[in-house]
């Protein structure tokens, strides 16, 4: 009972997250809220893999968050609903509710193939190159796809919604609540299982000195492809639940500032941290949406106390000048980010001892 | 043959921009092994520096009366001035923001992830307090458009690419011939025994800073004078090009960054010329990936050798 506390707990917390949400116990803002969330945990715990554990510094996260949203949305379209350029559906649009985790994995295998772009110059080169490449990556990405006509280039995608709708004629349920959570819980369970497996620990090898893990018979080539192939494999599995989300993508929303927040999550979290990237990517997007509704607050006070002319209105613009500063100041007072390198257990020494039968086995 | 020419003369200029930008960063890096990524924001902060100056001097805001100084004045009094305060921005954010983290002992990333923060608070601050609308920056030096056959080059053109030529010269004599200079490059080389040496470390990196601002105020002044039209983002694109630029030429190095932003504006020029232009900065950036391929440390780059 105690080993599977864990997993029962998160079983309930789900299902009642889906109920509540299917007899609309919370309103459509908290469900995208949540989901948001659940989208940014895959993006930073998928991108500590590669900056955290393997501690390179990867800054072109969202282009592969665009190819695996690009790939599944193009997929489920062409596969379930009936387009003005893709034509018929292939397939019976009821069928979207058992292939509809394949399209997303599909969506994330090319995504995890965009990779190898990254991974294989990453043989020769190491750190701020290695900087420059994902840079360039991410654009090449968003430059290639905006090249695309047929998908709608510059203009976006859309048409997923109709998928949504198809799920949700045929049963009535919170369809991509569902998908979402069982998308974050697979994602943060693949990395776990992941970086404490033998093979796995490769990588921290890798980040601690390369040279000599590849003494000690690590594969470091093939160590790298591993790591960059399931960070970039889980950003597309991200950015395809994303488009599904919200029924549209636009190359422009996948571009060097998203991969700035999923960098910002990664390092507030702390690097080589799962529980922080976690707890971070629930912080921050918690952050974002109550600055929504601190602003005009701040905005009353300020013209209540008269500090600032009476013209002047502090708009929702001032968010992402908060949002930065107080990560500066965050960064100021615990420079190695919310948790370190540690995980909840390292805080918390009775979960550990809780769980003690679980590690050992 | 012509359209050559006139393309030839069109990346120049552009180059010199992102070699003037790339300057700054392979500067800062050179010392520090800091990706500023603040730098393309202080660009964009020194376009905005200069347009306030101008119009002060301009007349705008009543202490000067309009008229009563010309064009060319004003720029020899705009040209310091926003390159002094440009440089205060850098020095600023060095102070605040960078050196307590350093002094702590934080991971290095961890600094450059405050860069980029950095940067993104003067971008919407910028909005935030001047709002959304453009600027328009006057026109301070008469255009005089010289012919040859079809090819026709602009006053302005040939001054920003002598700023340029020049600043890449003064950076060069100071980091290889001055001993200001040998200390930057010793920092990079090892910080701890430089400190023992006498070497105040921390003023050598303040006149890094300054110098690497002072150059992005000029080229915000130039490119300003060149585009005369200012908003918040001018920055961060040009910017993150800049750095690519850097890299490429082989970040550290000054001669590196000067030739790896005209190559950048060269292939980008280039692409336009034959391509459609939306497949610029895919082309660019695979010409830019292919180099790094074949090249991983960049042009003027020294691998670092992996002691055991």
């Amino acid at each position: 009972m105690q080993k599977h506390s864990f997993k029962l707990l998160l079983f309930v917390f789900s299902l009642g997250l889906i109920l509540a949400a299917h007899f609309q116990f919370i309103d459509q803002y908290v469900i995208t809220v949540i989901m948001l969330m659940g989208i940014n945990i895959i993006l930073s715990s998928s991108l500590n893999v590669v900056n955290g554990y393997m501690g390179e510094f990867s800054c072109g996260h969202a282009g592969f968050m665009c190819v695996g949203a690009y790939v599944s949305s193009v997929l489920s379209v062409i596969l379930f609903t009936k387009d003005r350029i893709f034509g018929a559906p292939l397939l019976a649009p009821d069928l979207s509710l058992f292939l509809f985790p394949g399209v997303i994995l599909i969506g994330g295998l090319v995504a995890a193939l965009a990779g190898l772009l990254v991974a294989l110059p990453s043989f020769k080169t190491r750190g701020d190159y290695l900087a420059i490449i994902t840079i360039a990556a991410n654009y090449i990405i968003i430059s290639g796809i905006e090249n695309l006509d047929i998908i709608g280039g510059p203009r976006g995608f859309q048409g997923m919604k109709r998928v949504i709708n198809a799920m949700e004629d045929r049963l009535d349920i919170p369809w991509m609540l569902l998908w979402v959570v069982l998308g974050t819980i697979f994602s943060v369970w693949v990395i776990r299982r992941f970086v404490a497996s033998t093979y796995g620990k490769g990588i921290i090898a890798i980040c601690q000195d390369e040279v000599a893990a590849e003494i000690m018979s690590v594969n470091t080539n093939k160590m790298k492809v591993a790591a960059f192939m399931l960070s970039s494999g889980l950003a597309g599995i991200a950015g395809g639940l994303f488009a599904h989300v919200y029924g549209y993508v636009n190359p422009q929303s996948f571009n060097i500032l998203k991969s700035t927040e999923c960098l910002v999550m990664v390092y507030l979290g702390g690097m080589a941290s799962l529980s922080g990237s976690v707890l971070s990517a629930v912080i921050f997007t918690l952050l974002i949406e109550a600055l929504r509704f601190v602003i005009p607050e701040l905005n009353a006070l300020a013209h209540h106390l008269r500090v600032i002319p009476e013209s002047y209105e502090i708009g929702q613009v001032w968010k992402w000048v908060i949002i930065p500063l107080i990560l500066i100041l965050t960064m100021q007072f615990r420079p190695e980010g919310l948790m370190g390198a540690r995980e909840l257990g390292d805080f918390f020494p009775f979960l550990k001892r809780f769980y003690r039968n679980r590690t050992t086995e | 043959m012509e359209i050559l020419v006139q393309n030839i003369f069109n990346a120049l200029q552009w180059g010199s921009f992102y070699a003037l930008i790339a300057l700054g960063y392979t500067l800062v890096y050179g010392v520090l092994l800091l990706i500023n990524f603040a730098h393309g924001d202080i660009f964009m902060v020194g376009a905005y520096i200069a347009f306030f100056l101008t119009t002060f001097f301009l007349g705008e805001y009543g202490v000067i009366a309009p008229g009563s100084l010309a064009g060319v004045t004003i720029l020899m009094l705009a040209v310091p001035l926003t390159m002094i305060l440009t440089s205060m921005v850098g020095v600023t954010l060095e102070r605040v923001a960078y050196r307590p983290l350093r002094d702590k002992g934080a991971h290095r990333l961890y600094v450059v992830i405050t860069a980029l923060m950095c940067g993104l608070i003067l971008e919407n601050g910028n909005l935030a307090l001047l709002g959304a609308s453009r600027k328009k920056f006057p026109e301070l030096l008469e255009k005089t458009v010289w012919t040859f056959g079809n090819v026709s080059v602009t006053n302005l053109k040939v001054m920003v690419i002598f700023a340029a030529l020049l600043v890449f010269l003064f950076l060069q004599f100071v980091v290889t011939r001055t001993k200001t200079g040998m200390a930057m490059r010793a920092i990079s080389y090892d910080k701890f025994a430089i400190p023992l040496m006498g070497i105040p470390i921390n003023n050598i990196i303040v006149f890094t800073f300054i110098l690497g601002s002072g150059f992005a105020g000029l080229a915000g002044l130039l490119f300003a004078m060149s585009y005369p039209i200012l908003e918040p983002y001018m920055g961060a694109l040009i910017g993150w090009k800049a750095f690519i630029a850097a890299v490429v030429g082989g970040i550290g190095d000054i001669r590196g960054a000067f030739l790896g932003g005209f190559l950048l504006a060269f292939v980008e020029i280039g692409v336009v010329a034959v391509f459609p232009s939306t497949l610029r900065d895919l082309m660019a950036f695979s010409v830019l990936l292919i180099i790094l391929w074949w090249k991983p440390t960049g042009l003027f780059g020294i691998a670092k050798t992996t002691k055991i």
